[in-house]
């Protein structure tokens, strides 16, 4: 069990040093989440002032679109230099394999929303410092399912046809239990009189979820890359 | 492979008759106290829901053992109970909300869970068809993880009435219907059931035909 | 496809035009039918409902239909051709 995490580990320093010398995730990401909340911007704000309720949906929109970015551009990364194939033949259980690649794509988005949220607070005058703990928790959940599933995907789509329109199409209806309560419970906070008991239990359910998708996907992950 | 296959003139032939006479037991069966005529919609939507249901947890099944034990069959059979849940999936989606419609005034409801997790179950089924057709070679093992997560999902859609309680009729309701209700819903389901019996085991049939032409034409090719 | 295909496809192609108009006809009629729910006691309904439940029934069947149909005819291409490429198998051209 510690040498899965310890690999994991390796693999994921191995991604981040990898992503620290070239910085392009992180800039492409960034520069992309921004462009999509400067379309939201005109399109959900009325007369100079934000559309009431909207801003935890943009949120989430913002974030589940930079994520399959992030997630087609790492692993397209991997194809181009063929290191998938050479970490899928190292003496690596495959469960630190995809555990490796999660840690790597969670921390980007983790650095993603660091400037997507407080940019989302200015530009639809959402309260994201009113409940901080309850609103990270939320986030780190919703992101964990969504690259959850998203990497295990990304990493089978790889080698097949279609790969860039094929991970959305197969990948959102996948999570859209964990969108539905991410949004829901980030309503619930940004909400005029907020309803902390909603977004709890939604954080609970996220949890749950996450729970249920890293389950099936450590399990799938090792039969469904073996070829 | 050799006994499903005898069975399916067998199914097709109750489905057919039954199916025959189904609307004249549904005609008979009283009205509902509230909804009027519309109910009887009830009697093909849910064994519908009930065969979307059951596909999808049989194509979990046989993309699991596709996926430990590699054997095409379980692969065949993964992809006609996917298309079968596409297909009543879809009847369930377009007779629900023509119900819908009449019965509580509004074709979709967004904040009911059951309906939004089983659109989301079948656009899932959806793309596992997808995959399996633009995603070139290999693409039945990825789409066996798919269709996995999709039977994940199955427990949701049919709990989610019974917990989250907003508009859609809970299960209780069929476990509660008064005898003239009971018996041509029994009817019906019966009817559909065969039905797509007979229907996956053709689909899986097909599928093999066409693994075998293939390998037919590789062989040619030699 | 052969000339006899295409008939086949044409009449199965005008069947499921004709559910589907059919549908759409009793639809539009409909209005005028708004008596058929009157019960002692019941407000009168502005929707009658029956041109919902014909027309969910009509869409079960032509779903239903369809699959059965594109089916049928997937397999019998396949079994064609199965027949065609064993034979070019058993003996194959020199």
């Amino acid at each position: 069990m510690t040498e899965i995490i310890r690999a994991a580990w390796l693999i994921a320093v191995k991604d981040l040093r990898v992503e620290a010398r070239s910085r392009e995730l992180i800039y492409t990401t960034v520069f992309f989440a921004l462009s999509c909340l400067l379309v939201f911007a005109f399109a959900f704000v009325r007369g100079g002032r934000p559309i009431p309720d909207t801003a935890g949906g943009i949120l989430w929109v913002v974030i589940v679109f930079a994520g399959t970015l992030a997630l087609g551009r790492t692993f397209e990364r991997e194809r181009q230099t063929d290191t998938l194939r050479a970490l899928l033949l190292a003496p690596v259980e495959r469960p630190a394999v995809y555990l490796g690649k999660l840690a790597a794509v969670l921390l980007l988005l983790a650095a993603v929303e660091a400037l997507v949220v407080p940019v989302v607070g200015v530009l639809f005058q959402a309260p994201i410092a009113r409940a901080p703990w309850l609103l990270m928790g939320l986030l780190a959940a919703g992101t964990l399912g969504f690259a959850a599933v998203g990497t295990l995907f990304a990493a089978m789509l790889v080698r097949a046809q279609s790969r860039d329109v094929l991970l959305p199409v197969l990948l959102y209806p996948v999570t859209v239990p964990v969108i539905i309560g991410g949004v829901l419970g980030t309503r619930a906070i940004f909400a005029p009189e907020p309803d902390f008991d909603t977004a709890r239990l939604m954080l609970t359910m996220l949890v749950f979820f996450d729970g249920v998708f890293i389950t099936i996907a450590l399990w799938v992950f090792g039969p469904v890359m073996s070829e | 492979m050799r006994v499903a296959t005898r069975l399916v003139p067998v199914l097709l032939v109750v489905a057919v008759v039954m199916l025959a006479r189904a609307p004249f037991l549904i005609d008979a069966a009283p009205y509902e106290s509230t909804m009027g005529l519309v109910q009887k919609i009830f009697y093909f939507h849910v064994p519908s829901a009930l065969v979307a249901m059951t596909s999808a947890i049989v194509c979990g099944i046989a993309s699991t053992v596709f996926l430990i034990r590699r054997r095409r069959l379980a692969d065949h059979v993964a992809l006609a109970a996917a298309e079968l849940v596409v297909v009543f999936g879809l009847i369930v989606l377009v007779t629900g909300p023509l119900w819908a419609r009449k019965a509580w005034g509004a074709w979709w409801v967004w904040q009911d869970a059951r309906l939004t997790i089983t659109l989301v179950m079948w656009m899932l089924f959806a793309g596992y068809l997808l995959l399996r057709r633009f995603g070139g070679a290999g693409s039945e093992v990825l789409a066996a993880a798919v269709a996995i997560f999709g039977t994940a999902l199955v427990p949701f859609v049919y709990w989610s009435v019974n917990i989250w309680r907003t508009q859609h009729p809970t299960t209780d309701v069929v476990a509660t219907l008064p005898p003239e209700m009971r018996w041509p819903l029994r009817w019906s389901m019966l009817a559909i059931f065969a039905l797509s019996g007979a229907l996956l085991i053709l689909r899986t049939q097909l599928e093999r035909g066409r693994a075998e032409l293939e390998d037919a034409y590789a062989a040619v090719e030699e | 496809m052969t000339a006899a295909r295409r008939h086949t496809r044409g009449w199965w192609i005008a069947w499921a035009l004709t559910l589907v108009l059919s549908g759409a006809a009793a639809a539009a009629q409909a209005p005028q039918d708004d008596f058929l729910l009157a019960k002692p006691g019941d407000i009168q309904e502005s929707l009658p409902a029956t041109p919902f439940v014909f027309v969910a029934y009509a869409f079960a069947w032509a779903a239903v239909a369809f699959y059965v149909f594109w089916m049928w005819r997937r397999l019998a291409r396949v079994e064609k051709e199965l027949a065609e490429v064993r034979g070019r198998l058993q003996s194959p051209p020199r």
